[in-house]
C-alpha cells in the first residue's frame, strides 16, 4: 500500500499500533516531540498488578517497530484536510500527505503544584507520583530521606476536582498509589505508610488483590478522606490534614515525606491541534470519540483515528488493546 | 478559681502521631486477617447487638488504630458469628473478637 499513514505520538499507543500496521503490511510515519519513544510509560519504573518493569515493554515495542519511519524531536505543526486526504506539516520542514491520520497524543499529567494547599514546589519533602517513579529508576533527588519513618501518600490530585479542572476520575492511582506504598515497604520496612483515599477504585485484573496484599502483608494504612492542607513543620517534616470520614472526626499525621498522586488530564496542543482540524473535543476536554461505547477508535472525520489516552484516562493493556483496534482500523479503511 | 461562665471543649483531633497503636499492632501480629477489614460495614449491619447497644465489629477494629478504648462495645458482643459470615474478606471475626478480649487481659 503506498497510502500513508501518520501516527502522532510515540507513547505505547502510538508505538503499538505502528507495530501491528507493520505486521499488516503498512509502514507508518512515527512524529514524537520528545527525543525518545515510550512517553510517560518510558519514565515509569514497575507496572501493576504484576511489577512488569516499564523498561523491558519498552524495549521490546522499539525492537518491534524498527521498520517505521520515525521521525523523533518532531511535532505536527498543522493539519489540513485534502478532500479524503490530510496534509501535515512537520516542525522539522517535511509535508506529508496521509490517507490516515492516528492520534496517540496521550494526555498530560496534572501539575501538582496548582493544588497549594499540598505545598509541592513549597516544602521541601513533597513530591509527585512521577518523581517518586524517577526516584526508583535511579534519578537522585534530595526531597526524599535517607530513613523515612512515615510516608503519605495523596489519592486524587487534580482528578475529580471541578476547581482543578478536571471532573474525571485519573482511574490508574489509586492502584498506583498502591503499588508505590508497597515499593516504600519494600525499602523501608519500619515505615508507616498512610494512603488518603477517597473511595479506592480497583477496577482491574488483581487489582484488589493488590490492596489486601498491601493491608496484610505490608501493613499499610488506608485512611479515608482527602487531605485538605498540608504544612511544613520545623524540622521539615510535613503535617497533613484530613477528615477521618470513618470515625467523622479531624485527623493529623507527621509524614517525613509525602507523595502526590498526580492525575491524568487532557493533553491540551492534542487538544489544540485537533481543532484545527475541526475534530470535535468532549465535554472532559479529551478527544470526542465517535461513540464512547462502541467507537471510541474513531473520530468525526474520515480517516481520523484514536488510540489510548487521548480520549480519556486508561492503563496500560487498555491503551494497548486500543492500540491494536485503532491499527486494524486504519487497516480496512485504507482497503476501503 | 473565678467561674468566666467559659468552658473548654476537648479537641476532637484524631493525632496519629500521638495515638497509642500497640493493641492494634499486638492484634495483628496475633491475627493477620485483622488487617484486611474494609471497613464496608457488613459486620455491623448484620451484628444482632448493633440496633440495642452500638456494637459494631468495623468500629471496634478502627477505634483500636486510633488507640480507643473499645472494650464497652466488645461487651456487647454475643459471640452469635454472623459477621463471620457476611466479611467479604473471610476474616475470622469471633476470632478477631476474643483476640482483642485477650490482648486487654
Amino acid at each position: 500500500m503506498k497510502d500513508n499513514v501518520v501516527i502522532i505520538g510515540g507513547g505505547i499507543a502510538g508505538m503499538e499500533a505502528a507495530k501491528q500496521l507493520l505486521s499488516l503490511g503498512v509502514k507508518p510515519i512515527l512524529v514524537e516531540k520528545a527525543p525518545r519513544l515510550g512517553g510517560h510509560v518510558a519514565s515509569w519504573h514497575r507496572l501493576f498488578p504484576d511489577m512488569t518493569l516499564a523498561s523491558d515493554i519498552i524495549k521490546r515495542l522499539e525492537k518491534d517497530i524498527a521498520g517505521a519511519n520515525i521521525f523523533l524531536e518532531t511535532s505536527v505543526e498543522n493539519i489540513s484536510r485534502k478532500g479524503r486526504s490530510y496534509n501535515l506539516v512537520l516542525s522539522n520542514g517535511i509535508t506529508v500527505n496521509a490517507a490516515a491520520v492516528l492520534f496517540a497524543t496521550g494526555f498530560s499529567l496534572f501539575d501538582a503544584a496548582k493544588k497549594e494547599e499540598y505545598g509541592y514546589g513549597v516544602y521541601d519533602r513533597v513530591i509527585t507520583n512521577a518523581d517518586l517513579e524517577a526516584w526508583m529508576n535511579g534519578k537522585k533527588d534530595s526531597r526524599i530521606p535517607a530513613s523515612p519513618a512515615t510516608v503519605g501518600f495523596v489519592h486524587c490530585v487534580g482528578s475529580r476536582d471541578i476547581k482543578a479542572g478536571n471532573t474525571q476520575c485519573s482511574k490508574v492511582c489509586c492502584t498506583t498509589a498502591i503499588k508505590q506504598a508497597i515499593e516504600i515497604k519494600e525499602r523501608f520496612p519500619a515505615a508507616e505508610v498512610y494512603c488518603f483515599y477517597m473511595d479506592l477504585r480497583l477496577f482491574g485484573k488483581k487489582y484488589e488483590d493488590f490492596y489486601i496484599e498491601a493491608q496484610k502483608d505490608f501493613g499499610v494504612h488506608f485512611v479515608r478522606g482527602r487531605v485538605s492542607e498540608v504544612g511544613e513543620r520545623i524540622d521539615g517534616s510535613l503535617q497533613v490534614k484530613a477528615e477521618d470520614t470513618l470515625s467523622g472526626r479531624p485527623l493529623r499525621v507527621g509524614v517525613d515525606l509525602l507523595v502526590l498522586m498526580s492525575g491524568m488530564c487532557c493533553n491540551p496542543k492534542a487538544g489544540a491541534l485537533a481543532s484545527s482540524v475541526k475534530l470535535e473535543l468532549d465535554s472532559d476536554g479529551f478527544l470526542r470519540s465517535r461513540d464512547n461505547v462502541y467507537e471510541i477508535n474513531r473520530s468525526n472525520l474520515p480517516g481520523v483515528f484514536y488510540a489510548g489516552a487521548c480520549t480519556g484516562t486508561k492503563t496500560v493493556p487498555e491503551t494497548a488493546a486500543e492500540a491494536r483496534a485503532a491499527a486494524l482500523e486504519i487497516y480496512n479503511y485504507l482497503k476501503a | 478559681m473565678t467561674d468566666f461562665g467559659f468552658s473548654l471543649s476537648k479537641s476532637s483531633v484524631v493525632d496519629i502521631d500521638r495515638t497509642d497503636t500497640a493493641l492494634y499492632r499486638r492484634l495483628c501480629e496475633l491475627d493477620r486477617t485483622a488487617a484486611s477489614c474494609m471497613s464496608c460495614g457488613s459486620c455491623s449491619a448484620t451484628c444482632t447487638a448493633s440496633s440495642y447497644s452500638g456494637m459494631s465489629l468495623r468500629k471496634v477494629l478502627h477505634g483500636l488504630q486510633r488507640g480507643e478504648d473499645v472494650r464497652p462495645m466488645l461487651r456487647c458482643c454475643m459471640l452469635c458469628g454472623k459477621c463471620t459470615m457476611v466479611c467479604p474478606r473471610g476474616i475470622n471475626t469471633r476470632h478477631v473478637l476474643l483476640t482483642i478480649a485477650k490482648i486487654y487481659d
